[in-house]
């Protein structure tokens, strides 16, 4: 081992006790940005160490592609809306799986140039990164135009889709065996690498907008383990912890999320949740729509102002709808008066997990005000008002007792136990799922229509003339 | 299998337990800039990209392979970073400065 080889491992095990520890102090609010400061420190060191092992022979390239990807990622990271985040996410997301599967595609041309041996143990991990991250950054692809809503939200179903899914799933198996098996060739691997990614687009196609946060933390997971393994590709010990981090992490945060919805992580994958069925059809448009009360914002501002507690569960219609600063702007005022104000966080409200507390902390909503559902839920029946704004699915009852509903047995919160419920939305579309909510015709309901922003302004502004 | 491969292994192995021990204990606030966190450590692949782009595999293919693993890697390691900070930078105790 050379000195240099020395210094490099030694950095690299700085690097990954720097992304342990950051990592870990991500698990507290109070340290979460010395935790990304901490990784983003060894992030740099394992950086600079690189630039000096001797396998670079050719700077050039480096220096084009940190220049020219340098202000893409940091101005797409500083422009983004607080609310567009998620599909954000899955950008970078797809570009480190793109990332990971070109590292592995040149590895494979040194193969074929006879710079590396053409035996099992260079060409397994090399194959096997090149489809993850394949499918990593093609599913990424479609998950942010679902987001973006570039194309429908909704899943995207045929007649065989499952049939299909598998015949090209078996492509990428029979292209990988061929190449690990001695035919290692271009055409094979650009084959391989078509059909990974062609899988990646069609098994997000199926997946309704709804279900894209556990999707993204899925994918993000791949990627880790795409990375991992261009570790093992390139025997460095960095990129082996590193990705393995992401993808034992993601996995569990994964699993975590499809256990807040009460669904498995098959039922997300391949349950096509969300799509319109004829029965369910049929039943919204019998639906009993017209029995819903409207009420005014005054009606409104008088029961807030005069109420000891209140409690606001938002959801996605305020993170479209930018109204995140009109409700920290209500929440203080009825704070002024001395009402206890609140707010109940679904786990997966928005369209990734905390995607609420994120906006509510832009609009300067302390913390210790958010609380996560099993913490709250109890709190609802002392509750003189609960004000959801935007939010429909989580807060659904049907989840509760409706045994035939698409969402029967997912945990929500229990808004419809307040003695008063006040619903701020755009119009009686359903929501995301696509699935009617009877918490809209509950007697003690009131629905508040119109854009949310605009209508939450008004009520803060209501409630400091009452 | 080589002794070299073994260590990675045991290196892989041990990983994923940390992995799952370090995050067990994030609360769901901080899912969503847990979640950008690792999205922007995997950003680590630039450590790969540098070595494949830097190798001077011959020929316009390799080139290409090189400089676009090194686009991607950057922007998935910068914007990572950048946009956790962002939203980190948010997350204020009820003591904190009210606007």
């Amino acid at each position: 081992m050379t000195l240099t080889d020395t210094l490099l491992g030694i950095a690299y095990l700085i690097t990954g006790i720097l992304l342990i520890i950051g990592l870990k102090f991500l698990s507290s609010p109070a340290h979460a940005r010395t935790g990304n400061t901490l990784a983003a420190v060894g992030m740099v060191i394992a950086v600079v160490a690189t630039c000096f092992d001797l396998h670079i022979l050719t700077w050039p390239l480096i220096v084009i592609g940190a220049i020219v990807g340098a202000p893409i990622g940091y101005f797409g990271a500083m422009r983004v809306k607080m609310t567009a985040m998620p599909q954000m996410v899955a950008l970078f997301n797809g570009a480190g799986g793109g990332a990971a599967a070109l590292v592995s595609s040149g590895e494979f041309l040194r193969v074929l140039n006879g710079q590396q041996p053409a035996n099992a143990s260079t060409l397994v991990p090399i194959v096997l990164s090149t489809i993850i991250g394949s499918i990593s950054f093609a599913g990424s692809l479609v998950a942010f135009a679902k987001l973006q809503e570039l194309m429908t939200g909704r899943p995207i179903t045929y007649a065989g889709q499952q049939f299909v899914n598998a015949l090209i799933a078996l492509a990428v198996l029979a292209s990988a065996v061929a190449l690990v098996a001695g035919h290692a060739t271009s055409p094979i691997f650009i084959a391989l690498v078509v059909s990974a990614a062609l899988l990646g687009v069609l098994a997000v196609l199926p997946i309704g907008g709804a279900d894209m946060p556990v999707v993204i933390s899925l994918l993000n997971s791949f990627t880790g383990v795409a990375v991992a393994i261009t570790g093992f590709v390139l025997t460095n010990s960095v990129l082996i912890i590193s990705g393995t981090l992401v993808g034992a992490s993601g996995t569990l945060l994964t699993m975590l999320m499809a256990k807040a919805m009460n669904r498995s992580l098959g039922n997300v994958l391949f349950g096509a949740f969300g799509a319109v069925s004829p029965s369910s059809a049929a039943a919204a448009s019998s639906g009993p729509a017209a029995s819903v009360r409207t009420a005014s914002i005054e009606d409104v501002a008088t029961m807030c102002a005069y109420a000891r507690s209140v409690i606001i569960a938002p959801g996605y219609g305020m993170a479209v709808a930018q109204a995140q600063h009109a409700v920290r702007e209500l929440s203080a005022n009825l704070e002024k008066r001395g009402v206890d104000v609140e707010f109940a966080i679904h786990p997966v409200a928005g369209r990734m997990p905390g995607h609420m507390n994120v906006l509510l902390a832009e609009a300067n909503v302390p913390y210790s005000q958010l609380h996560e559902m099993d913490e709250i839920n109890p709190q609802f029946e002392h509750c003189d008002v609960a004000l959801v704004i935007g939010a429909n699915d989580v807060t659904n009852p049907a989840a509760r007792n409706v045994a035939t509903s698409p969402i029967y047995g997912m945990p929500i919160l229990d808004v419809d136990k307040a003695k008063a419920i006040i619903v701020f939305k755009r119009s009686m579309a359903t929501g995301f799922a696509g699935i009617e909510n009877p918490l809209f015709e509950n007697p003690k309901t009131a629905m508040l229509f119109g854009d949310a922003k605009d209508t939450v302004s008004k009520l803060a502004q209501a409630v400091t003339s009452v | 299998m080589t002794a070299g491969l073994l260590v990675e292994l045991t290196i892989f192995v041990l990983s994923v337990f940390v992995g799952f021990e370090v995050i067990s204990k994030v609360p769901s606030m901080l899912h969503t800039p847990l979640m950008s966190a690792t999205n922007a450590i995997h950003g680590i692949v630039v450590v790969g990209a540098m070595l494949v782009a830097g190798a001077a595999i011959g020929g316009s293919v390799g080139q290409g392979i090189g400089l676009a693993a090194m686009i991607l890697a950057t922007i998935n390691v910068v914007g990572g970073f950048a946009v956790t900070g962002r939203m980190l930078q948010m997350f204020k105790a009820k003591t904190g400065p009210k606007a």
